[in-house]
């Protein structure tokens, strides 16, 4: 690994001071991705500002929302017994990630910044528009099974790993930020960009910005939420398809509906068409089918992932029959 | 590179204990290592405290290996997919290949050589022989300071259980069938 400066900041404020003053800066909490991909060339920075010492681990809670500081770590949030009783889409995200080991290092802001995991990306010796714009991407025509069938450009169809942010994503979540020129909230769905012609551009952060908190709403919805994630081993390993899902039923028929899904999109991928389809009608086998094939209405799958277009909507059935008592 | 064997006499412990109380400010100064250059930072390791000068990019691994010659804690991937290098800090496991050295000062780490009590074994390392939990010995250490941590947690309820919260250590021999034994049996014997 090319070795860089390092600072340790005391305050939200002194982080983002020392990273606006330090060139090709950023930010390290847990560094479970970050030193990953500095060691592969992926990405380099001539200076870490170290963050773990900011006052911003907290969990709390108040009438309207659950509040999760940027650096509460991966099995903090996930155990905690609020979030597990009311939103256990976020607890079992959160458990379906990584390792009980990098679960303890990694922390939600951090998890929210994760890079993707193409392979072409990793590569410091591939082309990628992500890595190096203007370079070109292999994935289009090369090996694609762990791409995306929506949301993907002629420069990109990388997928974003998080679990976390596709169950922040059905929630509703807020992102809070702190940057040189103060504090601002960022709704999930307005964080994560689609890649266009810009894919080195991922999140709305602008420069210098950090992470301090997430807030998810506290709706009787999520409470009856959960996280579905199919991947290739029993666990510590991505996801190939995941859905998270939150349902509210009067009676046979469905109140409200979020729906999320990872693995299938160039971001964590919301359909509110697809809920639209289920607000109002009993869920049957028949609107629950209507909903798969609205979200897959506009897929472009590629060479080897044809197969996630008959899955995610198989994975949706599963989750909504299991949630909604069907069969 | 040669790793320096490091002989723990007594007097270098008690040496490095007095340094390191000496210098105590200087791991909450506010910054170090602007420059990427070498610093001197405190590491508490099985309870004594080493002074190592690194550089920033050193993780925790190198450091407590290539530094303080503490080689039992193992370098498998180096990218937090097999688990060797698993340690506790302040008694949660991590991997140590996936942390800065300059990241963990004023931490308490804890490392496979400090589970022994003299020549008595902890419970899990005397379950891993008596089930014969291991073939080439390579996951081992980090398996044991895994299964450790698992055991604290409260993650051994079934088979089913210790093999979900065991899986961020791989064994390429795949002695998994005698490693969940001696997890479980270890968790027996084990008050918590």
């Amino acid at each position: 690994m090319r070795n860089f400066g390092y600072t340790v900041a005391r305050t939200p404020e002194d982080a983002v001071r020392i990273a606006a003053g330090t060139r090709n800066s950023t930010f390290v909490s847990g560094g479970t991705d970050l030193l990953n991909l500095m060691r592969d060339g992926a990405q380099a920075h001539d200076h870490l500002v170290d963050i773990n010492r900011l006052d911003l681990a907290g969990i709390a809670v108040d009438r309207q929302a659950l509040r999760i500081g940027a650096l509460a770590r991966m099995r903090h949030v996930a155990e905690h017994p609020l979030v597990r009783r009311e939103s256990p889409v976020l607890s079992e995200a959160l458990l379906a990630s990584a390792s009980p080991q990098v679960r303890n290092m990694a922390a939600i802001g951090g998890n929210l910044l994760q890079r993707t995991r193409c392979g072409y990306f990793r590569d410091a010796g591939s082309a990628c528009n992500k890595r190096v714009p203007g370079s070109g991407c292999p994935a289009i025509t090369g090996y694609n099974r762990g791409h995306a069938i929506l949301g993907g450009s002629d420069h990109c169809i990388a997928t974003h790993p998080s679990d976390l942010a596709v169950a922040l994503t059905a929630l509703d979540a807020t992102v809070h930020l702190l940057g040189p020129d103060g504090a601002r909230a960022v709704p999930i769905a307005d964080f994560y960009l689609l890649p266009g012609s810009t894919p080195e551009r991922e999140v709305a952060l602008r420069p210098g910005e950090l992470i301090t908190r997430v807030d998810v709403p506290r709706t009787s919805l999520a409470a009856q939420s959960r996280y579905l994630k199919l991947r290739d081993r029993a666990t510590f390993e991505f996801a190939v398809v995941s859905v998270a899902a939150a349902l509210q039923m009067t009676g046979r028929t469905v109140r409200d509906a979020r729906l999320a899904f990872g693995g299938i999109g160039t971001r964590p991928w919301r359909d509110t068409r697809a809920e639209a389809v289920l607000r109002g009608r009993p869920l049957t086998e028949t609107t629950i089918a209507e909903a798969g094939r609205v979200l897959v209405r506009d897929a472009k799958p590629h060479n080897d992932n044809r197969f996630k277009v008959e899955l995610v909507q198989r994975a949706l059935a599963r989750v909504l029959s299991e949630l909604g008592g069907v069969r | 590179m040669t790793p320096q064997r490091s002989a723990y006499t007594r007097r270098t412990v008690l040496k490095s204990t007095a340094a390191a109380t000496a210098v105590t400010h200087l791991t909450s100064a506010p910054a170090i290592a602007d420059d990427g250059g070498t610093s001197e930072i405190t590491l508490s390791v099985n309870g004594q405290r080493h002074r190592v000068a690194v550089e920033p990019r050193v993780t925790l691994l190198d450091a407590l290996r290539e530094r303080l010659g503490l080689t039992g804690t193992k370098k498998g991937c180096d990218r937090g997919e097999c688990g060797a290098c698993t340690v506790l800090v302040d008694g949660e496991r991590i991997k140590s290949c996936l942390t800065l050295a300059v990241m963990r000062q004023g931490a308490e780490i804890t490392t496979v050589e400090g589970l022994a009590r003299g020549e008595e074994l902890h419970p899990v390392q005397e379950a891993f022989i008596r089930r014969d939990a291991f073939q080439c010995g390579a996951c081992t250490p980090g398996q044991i300071m895994s299964a450790v941590a698992c055991i604290n947690e409260g993650h051994t309820g079934s088979e089913a259980e210790i093999r979900e919260w065991m899986s961020g250590n791989l064994c390429r021999c795949a002695a998994y069938q005698n490693i969940v034994a001696a997890v479980a049996d270890a968790a027996k014997e084990t008050p918590r």
